[in-house]
């Protein structure tokens, strides 16, 4: 494997900024040593339950929209987030639901579910149906639900980071308090706009969260084949940009992690990077050669890091019983089973719908 | 309870695969994300992997068959009740809308009618190729003749190209001349048209065009304008190439046709070809070029097979366009994937009596406007054929051509057929739509003639 997802260890010195850092008493790896002095959030029984639940919604979700994919009902591109549940559900539950805002790639179905976004109308868009959350109009990369402050859904990559430095300067021109997280992945990391992006967002000590989701890989390439720097929450260093290297197979240090980099941001001292090392255990999208990496490193990480699996195996630990995760698991089955039946059932859109929407108004 | 496992559709455009091998056998218990067998396309291998769990009770489709159709089972497995999830098994009728998986086939079944270029050498041998290979094999040939050339993008080494159009390259000619890139098409656009103007002759690929808007900077700012502003002493000889125009299914931020963004920049040189021989002719004499040009490929051809001349160095004159099927009636006007389509409206039209003639524009920039008023003045009817939206488009320079310099050859006036001027979208009965297709091209064309 490229990276483990266990802290690293490093050279203490390599990203202490306090020297060059001026009598802010700002320091780079504040942050970093806040999460290491206390590495996981202390859920209730009924909070880690409840993480439980909502990554195996995202991972039962997902392998339904695999199965209707190689059955034809989906077509296109169509990624899945399967082995990054944790990542997007940690972090979803530390915002203000409403208020935060979140923008992502094309890698969008988990952080939809995570927001509590209705699983039909995420699958219907999937099928490209009338009831999809765009009409059918976007397909897997392009959801979007402004009620729930979630902008999408890009396609283009490293586009969200700077989209989102623009909703976080929304945030702040209003004064609302809201603060954004941009999701990007470690390929696009490498995208010039980022760096634009991060220098703005410090410059103007903007409210955003830079979410890079490490999985190691952006389509064949491993992270080491393309990045200079593969530490990649060191990379807003240069913009004085604090960062945190977090376990995005554990819910619970991501929830912790997702805390201090709030806190951070709504203390008005601008944006914090955030890189969470994680795994996809799919390929890239539905085709995929998989000849980038063997079958042992994937079965490796599934036997050994998942998150599903570890969240259960502490709430075992825990003394929840055993019957009431099979509960949950049934009614998981049933939901996504229902959201399948609803998506392949619902009509397409009407053909009149070709033409509306391009604008708000009319040609 | 039974489950059939099926064909899975790995991709956008797959119909039918290869199974190549079987990685479980019958009476294997099986948990979901196990991979259960190995699928060949022709653009890849896949594994194929579990959903369900439970015990293999038949492998219905033994390794190493092809040709086995998305959807046909192949396997069937006894679920572990609970657990099971009864989607597949349960839908035995087909999906109620058109499967998406296998889209119309928007033309790809037309029967290729070539006449041959004007300049392939009598009795020259012909090889089929797809249009893959033959871009491919261009760049081989290239790179083998001349150590200045190579090639950079993303995924086009060790993966072979996202679209299998490097296969074999870095194989042959290493990781200097192969480079992958990181996901920085701005970065590696300028890097390639520096390396350009430092003397070597880069072949940048982009995985897609839509992709290309990153870099749009340096194909217009820095490459096609140095020539010009340096007085002729600074070139440029890059190639710019990749997948152009929509695919399947993948919606709007990834199906749009560039070309005629590109065909507006003086200073670039721009090539959309259709079929094999013209992909290898004209990808040869960009690479030769030195100007900066812009290669349109469109990823719906690249599996298609045609004739390509099967000599030495089969290079092709850029600016010239293509009467690929002579008629009499109404000239239709298109390139790239369009000139499939268009062929297979002439087939229809010749079974109602209307004689169209084909005109495969294949370099967009320059425009060969005499090929175009040479085939008006024979019909003296014209239509143009384009995937592309329809305001400023190639449609729209062919139409200024008749008017300009073919007004008193027209018997009727010339009509455009195009994409719906909207962002492509997802649905698979809108994008049906919203695309160009034989159909509509067939129905101007009787427009045109009073019919
Ligand atoms: C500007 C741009 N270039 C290339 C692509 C094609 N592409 C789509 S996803 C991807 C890999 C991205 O990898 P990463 O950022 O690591 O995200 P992941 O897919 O791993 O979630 C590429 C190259 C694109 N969509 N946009
Ligand atoms: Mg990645």
């Amino acid at each position: 494997m490229a990276k483990p997802a266990r802290p690293r260890k490093k050279a203490p010195t390599a990203e202490t900024g306090e020297s060059e850092a001026g009598g802010s008493g700002f320091a780079l790896r504040s942050l970093q040593d806040n999460l290491a002095s206390n590495r996981r959030y202390e859920a209730s029984d009924e909070e880690l339950l409840h993480f439980y639940e909502q990554m195996l919604l995202i991972r039962r979700f997902e392998e339904k929209a695999g199965q209707l994919y190689g059955l034809g009902l989906i077509g296109g591109f169509c990624h899945l987030y399967i082995g990054q549940e944790a990542v997007a559900v940690g972090l979803q539950s530390a915002l203000r639901a409403g208020l935060d805002s979140v923008i992502t790639g094309y890698r969008d179905h988990g952080h939809m579910l995570a927001y509590g976004i209705d699983p039909r109308v995420i699958m219907a868009e999937l099928t490209g149906r009338q009831a999809g959350i765009s009409k059918g109009k976007g397909g897997s990369m392009h959801m979007f639900s402004t009620e729930h402050a979630f902008y999408g859904g890009h396609g283009i990559v490293g586009a969200q980071v700077p989209l989102g430095a623009g909703l976080a300067f929304a945030h702040k021109y209003r004064g609302d308090g809201g603060v954004c997280l941009s999701y990007f992945g470690d390929g696009a990391s490498n995208q010039g706009q980022v760096y634009e992006t991060f220098n703005m967002a410090s410059l103007w000590q903007l409210p955003i969260i830079f979410v890079i989701e490490n999985n190691q890989y952006a389509m064949g390439t491993a992270v080491k084949r393309s990045s200079a720097e593969t530490h990649f929450h060191r990379r807003g260093t240069a913009f004085r940009i604090p960062g945190l290297d977090v376990n995005g197979m554990d819910v619970l240090e991501v929830r912790r992690a997702a805390e201090i980099a709030l806190e951070h941001v709504r203390g008005g001292n601008g944006p914090v990077l955030m890189e969470l090392n994680t795994y996809r255990y799919r390929g890239h999208s539905m085709s995929d050669p998989a000849k980038y990496r063997s079958r042992e490193e994937v079965q490796e990480v599934r036997e050994k890091r998942d998150p599903i699996e570890a969240a259960r195996h502490d709430l075992l630990e825990r003394g929840i019983d055993e019957a009431r995760l099979k509960e949950i698991d049934k009614a998981i089955r049933a939901r996504v089973a229902e959201a399948a039946d609803f998506a392949e059932t619902s009509p397409e859109p009407d053909p009149a719908e070709l033409y509306t929407d391009v604008l708000v108004s009319a040609y | 309870m039974a489950i059939e496992l099926k064909m899975p559709a790995l991709s956008p455009t797959m119909e039918e695969g290869t199974l190549a091998k079987w990685l479980v056998k019958e009476g294997d218990e099986v948990r979901s994300g196990d991979i259960l067998a190995e699928i060949e396309t022709d653009k890849a291998t896949m594994e194929f992997e579990a959903v369900d769990e439970g015990t293999i009770t038949s492998l219905v489709i033994p390794a190493g068959t092809e040709g086995v159709k998305v959807g046909a089972v192949i396997a069937t497995l006894d679920g572990d009740g609970a657990a099971a999830s009864p989607a597949p098994a349960a839908r035995v009728e087909p999906a109620p809308q058109p499967a998406p998986a296998t889209p119309a086939p928007r033309g790809e079944d037309a029967a290729p009618v070539l006449r041959s270029d004007p300049s392939v050498p009598e009795g020259a041998a012909m090889a089929v190729l797809t249009v893959r290979e033959a871009l491919r094999d261009a760049m081989a040939e290239e790179m083998r003749s001349d150590s200045r050339v190579f090639v950079m993008g993303e995924e086009v080494a060790e993966y072979q190209g996202a679209y299998k159009v490097t296969q074999g390259l870095l194989e042959e000619f290493g990781p200097q001349r192969v480079i992958d890139t990181p996901i920085t098409e701005y970065g590696f656009a300028g890097l390639g048209t520096g390396a350009a103007m430092g003397g070597l002759r880069p072949i940048v690929e982009f995985m897609t065009f839509n992709f290309a808007m990153q870099a749009i900077d340096h194909i217009v700012n820095s490459a096609a304008k140095t020539n010009y502003m340096s007085g002729g002493q600074m070139r440029c000889p890059v190639v710019f190439r990749g997948p152009n125009g929509a695919a399947a299914r993948v919606g709007a931020q990834h199906s749009q046709n560039y070309a005629p963004w590109y065909a507006s920049v003086p200073g670039l040189v721009v090539i959309a070809p259709y079929d094999s021989a013209d992909a290898k002719g004209l990808l040869k004499a960009a690479i030769r070029s030195e100007d900066p040009v812009v290669f349109l490929e469109n990823e719906l051809v690249y599996g298609r097979s045609f004739p390509v001349p099967d000599i030495a160095d089969w290079v092709l004159p850029i600016g010239k366009a293509r009467v690929v099927r002579q008629g009499a009636d109404v000239t239709i006007v298109s390139y790239s994937i369009g000139v499939g389509m268009a062929l297979e409206a002439a087939e229809t039209l010749a079974g109602e009596g209307i004689d169209a003639e084909v005109l495969d524009l294949r370099t967009l920039r320059p425009l060969d406007r005499a090929a175009v008023l040479e085939s008006l003045a024979r019909t003296n009817r014209l239509i143009v054929a384009e995937e592309a939206w329809p305001q400023c488009s190639i449609a729209s320079e062919v139409i200024a051509i008749c008017m300009e310099d073919g007004f008193d050859l027209l018997d009727a006036p010339v009509l455009r057929v195009c994409d719906a001027d909207v962002p492509l979208p997802y649905a698979a009965n809108l994008e049906k739509l919203a695309l160009l297709n034989p159909a509509r091209i067939v129905e101007a064309a009787r427009k045109v003639c009073y019919r």
